[in-house]
């Protein structure tokens, strides 16, 4: 093996090594200043050779992993979002946490998980990666270890996480059974061969399982809300941006190999998924009193939304689904990094009284958040538009008009709650009500981070003409 | 380029005003008052220096997203000439109409208000039809904030209405847009969202049913029609006065020309066959509208309900498709604009004196205030569709039109005239005459609110009395453009002919049987 080989893989040894590097470094003592830049080189040089990657040539390694285009843009994704997670995290945790330093090595070892999801090819690297990237949200999730509400959090979505990785590594193994092989393109040919087998049909329906509980997919999804709310607010945002576009870039990469999607049955499995994973997230949000609960329960319906591009043509769901992804990352990354930056000492920035008449308080602030969710509602000049304009396209091209008419219904109730939160923002502060929390201070790096979403936000809402040739050239080649 | 120019002015001016608004408050109020001014300036320039034969005037297109077929395209013909005119001419008056109202977070105020010009501008010249789904979603958004953060009482449940209902209905009208782009590019092998390349695309007429529909959705919420016109008492009567001025003038005209430019000449086929039930919802309309106005104890809310009736007529002119009732009907947007926009000045004029719009507590007041009494009354007279003021012209001009189709339902419509009277002379009479029981005293209008009064009665009495120069710059673009005029409709249509022209004892008898007829008739 020489060295060249080594490149593809950079992503994932980078983000280690430095969690390795730190973890060291707290032995001889502790810095946080130096643990949170560390994380960011490991990540940027994990980044790095991307840039110089041709998105059409396809490099495999040992049929565990492959880089090819689409993996190349969602390795991308997710070593973007862990860096704006490490820049928002600084500054929250340097308020809240006596030893903030393992938080950065945990993150790491997640982001290093979720790459090897979005290059995994084999289901052996799908479930050492899921695993490395649940492992470390188990603490990360239940790292404030005072708090009831952290533990409470980090146990919930221990115990279902373990359950639902039951259940798709008995899918895997019921589906290995059956054809022998576990390389997605041998199962694809297998299944073309053998056609559909009552074992391989009841994997496939026990991955999907599986999946499900990771996308927060309804009726996989009663652990969302509780973990959201639990859960340190950079800690959600990672859980919310990485978790999910890791699982969903393995799961379309699965699909489209095999053409499952294409199956009578399983279609109408997951249009029923789809379908109740929107109705439950945006019905659910609408009786919430808390606003890291309202976005809970809407990455639920956004994940409901997500499968629309997972049952369109072939020709638009790598595209639509990654364009979608994208927009979702960006504008959660944002709404859960103002929960970030408002929130202080005592406890996270969390009731909407919190967030009443923030912005005659906060202007730049609750601009930010009130772009953020105009985006998740899908109003033009933002990505969220776009990318759920690429979602109805998707939708109509393939003629999925049930789909298309749901979508539609849940963007009006989905609106409907995401302007309670805007409301509150612009509504005048109560006489006499509770005292604003304190003020704090956002830390210039949580500020870059907001910023530089805001911008990416608007930038690609108004003129998304080159990213989406950017994502035709590394998407579009999924095969 | 000019055509940029006029939708840029505005959204800049909404930025600088918004920014200078920490420094100097008259300094973004005058900025607010003079954008829409100068691009009220640039698009008569536009207009004059034009080809004044043809339909389009000016033009203007650049990629914008070009692999999907989307550009950034803009076109002036006549009637969107004419509009935006109204808008920015409206957009200034509503500036000066808030210039002692609106005290509190200004800049922001302004930079609303400049946004839904710019945007609704941008609406009325777009051809590409993602474009003006664009421009018609971002208009809401600053509509939504003028209300929530400068309305009245109820002003979050109404704003709310409003965002859900338009956007909802918007998101239909998208997913029709998407129907059409998928049906034109599989049948000419080349995608785009371009209005002209998109007219005349052949489909099944059901496909075209459908697709009809789903626009029809989008513009009926916001023209509006009965019986989806409810969101509009509530958000026109808990808005602001320029929001009132603003949605009550422009917004629901930008409905009523997504019906003229989009709806029909997309899917003539199927506005035909629709057309006599659409046209019996625009007299319920006008009806029902008038009926409830009649019946509000509340100034403004009654204001809001003659739009319902007014824009009835719209509807009804839009479908009944001669050049007469087209013309009529683009009349009476201009009209409804001016004299409506003018009612909710007064109303809030009245308000900031009295602080309350009910009626029951109004009364006598001509004494203490008789300028804002006579222009109230000018107004009221034309809302009624007095000759000489620009309504008779439209309302007229759409009765005609309409008859030469329908004769029961112009016979109808016109009782609407009658229902007008009462209401209109309700106002002044509730307000204006009668004991003053609570003994109101207050200073008469300013010179600037005179100003703003004697402005729009101008433009109402330029236009009713010499209404040539209106007809002759929206008729090039009405004449031509457009498939389905009654004496050349394509021969699938003969089916619904009957109905649609006088006589219809047959709408009364079976209207389920008529539509499957018409259906099945444009199968073959």
């Amino acid at each position: 093996m020489s060295p060249s080989d080594l490149i593809p893989l950079l992503p994932i040894i980078a983000p280690a090594a430095a969690a390795v590097a730190i973890l060291l470094i707290i032995g001889f003592g502790r810095n946080h200043a130096l643990a949170a830049a560390l994380s960011l080189v490991g990540l940027a040089a994990g980044f790095a050779p991307l840039c110089g990657m041709s998105p059409t040539a396809s490099t495999r390694v040992a049929s565990l992993l492959t880089l090819d285009g689409y993996a190349l843009f969602f390795v991308g994704l997710i070593l973007a979002a862990g860096f704006v997670v490490v820049l928002l995290s600084h500054g929250y945790l340097q308020r809240r946490e006596r030893q903030p330093e393992e938080f950065y090595v945990l993150l790491l070892i997640a982001t290093a998980g979720a790459v090897v999801l979005a290059m995994s090819s084999h289901f052996v690297s799908f479930f050492l990666g899921l695993e490395a990237l649940t492992v470390s949200l188990y603490t990360l999730i239940a790292y404030e270890r005072q708090g009831r509400n952290g533990i409470e959090a980090g146990v919930k979505y221990l115990i279902l996480a373990a359950v639902s990785a039951a259940f798709l590594l008995l899918g895997m193994a019921l589906i290995y059974a059956e054809f022998g092989t576990m390389e997605f393109s041998r199962i694809a040919e297998a299944w073309s061969d053998h056609g559909r087998s009552l074992l391989a049909l009841a994997g496939l329906a026990m991955i999907i399982v599986g999946v499900g509980f990771k996308l927060a997919l309804a009726p996989f999804h009663m652990w969302t809300p509780d973990v959201y709310q639990g859960a340190p607010a950079p800690a959600t945002a990672f859980l919310a941006t990485v978790s999910k576009t890791a699982v969903f870039a393995v799961l379309l990469r699965y699909f489209a190999a095999i053409g499952a999607a294409q199956a009578g049955s399983l279609r109408a499995v997951l249009t029923l998924t789809a379908i109740l994973s929107m109705f439950t997230g945006n019905l659910l949000a609408l009786m919430q009193a808390s606003v890291k609960r309202i976005l809970a329960y809407s990455s639920i319906a956004h994940s409901g939304y997500l499968l629309i591009a997972l049952l369109a043509t072939r020709e638009y769901a790598p595209l639509a689904a990654s364009y979608y992804l994208l927009a979702y990352v960006v504008t959660t990354l944002g709404a859960w990094g103002v929960v970030t930056a408002l929130s202080n000492k005592e406890g996270d920035a969390d009731s909407l009284e919190d967030y009443r008449g923030l912005a005659w308080r906060r202007p730049w602030l609750s601009g930010a958040l009130t772009a953020m969710l105009f985006s998740l509602a899908g109003i033009p000049l933002t990505a969220g538009f776009v990318g759920k304009f690429y979602l109805l396209t998707a939708g109509v091209a393939g003629r999925l008009w049930l789909l298309v008419i749901m979508l539609v219904i849940n963007s009006a109730i989905g609106l409907f709650y995401y302007v309670r939160i805007i409301v509150a923002l612009y509504s005048q502060p109560r006489p006499g009500g509770a005292e604003p929390p304190a003020a704090t201070r956002t830390s210039p790096a949580a500020s870059a981070a907001l910023a530089g979403l805001l911008l990416f936000l608007i930038w690609f809402g108004v003129y998304p003409a080159p990213l989406i040739g950017l994502l035709q050239s590394l998407a579009g080649n999924l095969r | 380029m000019i055509l940029t120019w006029c939708i840029l002015i505005p959204f800049a001016a909404g930025v600088l005003a918004w920014l200078l608004a920490r420094r100097s408050v008259i300094a973004c109020r005058w900025i607010s008052l003079l954008a829409p001014a100068a691009s009220f300036g640039l698009a008569l320039w536009a207009g004059a220096n034009g080809d004044a034969q043809g339909r389009c005037l000016v033009e203007f297109k650049v990629p914008w997203i070009p692999a999907w077929g989307i550009s950034f395209s803009l076109t002036m013909d006549g009637v969107s000439l004419v509009l935006v005119l109204l808008t920015n001419f409206l957009s200034v008056l509503a500036v000066a109409a808030s210039w002692r109202g609106i005290q509190e977070r200004v800049g922001f105020f302004h930079f609303n208000l400049m946004w839904v010009t710019a945007a609704i501008s941008g609406g009325f010249l777009a051809t590409d039809l993602f474009l003006f789904y664009v421009f018609w979603e971002v208009m809401l958004v600053p509509l939504y904030f003028l209300i929530v953060l400068w309305g009245h009482e109820r002003r979050i449940y109404a704003a709310i209405k409003f965002f859900i209902f338009t956007q909802a209905s918007g998101l239909l009208m998208l997913v029709g847009i998407l129907g059409l782009y998928f049906i034109h590019g599989r049948a000419a092998g080349v995608y785009t969202f371009d209005y002209r390349a998109l007219l005349n695309t052949p489909m099944s007429s059901s496909a075209a049913l459908w697709l009809f529909m789903a626009f029809f959705a989008a513009f009926a919420v916001k023209l509006p029609a009965v019986p989806v016109h409810t969101w509009l008492p509530d958000a026109h009567s808990e808005a602001p006065t320029a929001g009132s001025v603003i949605l009550a003038g422009l917004v629901l005209k930008v409905g009523a020309y997504g019906l003229l430019r989009f709806a029909v000449p997309l899917f003539p086929g199927a506005a035909a066959v629709l057309s006599p039930y659409i046209m019996t919802l625009a007299v319920v309309g006008i009806l029902y509208g008038a009926l409830l106005a009649f019946g509000q104890r509340d100034l403004k809310r009654l204001v809001a309900y003659t739009s319902v009736s007014h824009m009835g007529f719209v509807l009804l002119g839009i479908f009944a498709w001669n050049a007469m009732a087209l013309n009529g009907a683009v009349a009476v947007m201009v009209a409804h604009g001016v004299s409506t926009g003018a009612l909710f000045i007064l109303v809030g004029q009245l308000y900031e004196r009295v602080h309350t719009h009910d009626l029951n507590r109004m009364g006598g007041l001509w004494e203490t205030a008789p300028r804002l009494g006579g222009f109230t009354l000018f107004f009221a007279l034309a809302s009624l569709g007095l000759p000489g003021t620009a309504n008779f012209v439209g309302e007229f001009l759409v009765l005609l039109g309409t008859y030469r189709v329908n004769i029961a339902l112009a016979a109808v419509a016109a009782l609407g005239l009658v229902a007008a009277v009462i209401y209109a002379l309700w106002i002044v009479q509730r307000v204006f005459h009668g004991p003053n029981r609570e003994r109101w005293r207050f200073a008469d209008l300013t010179p600037r609110e005179t100003a703003i009064a004697a402005a729009l009665v101008a433009v109402a009495l330029w236009l009713g009395l010499y209404p040539a120069p209106l007809l002759r710059t929206i008729g090039p673009a009405l004449q031509q453009p457009l498939p389905y005029q009654p004496e050349t409709r394509p021969p699938e249509l003969t089916l619904a002919e009957p109905k649609a022209r006088g006589l219809d004892r047959a709408q009364h008898v079976g209207p389920e049987r008529t539509i499957s007829e018409a259906a099945g008739g444009g199968t073959h």
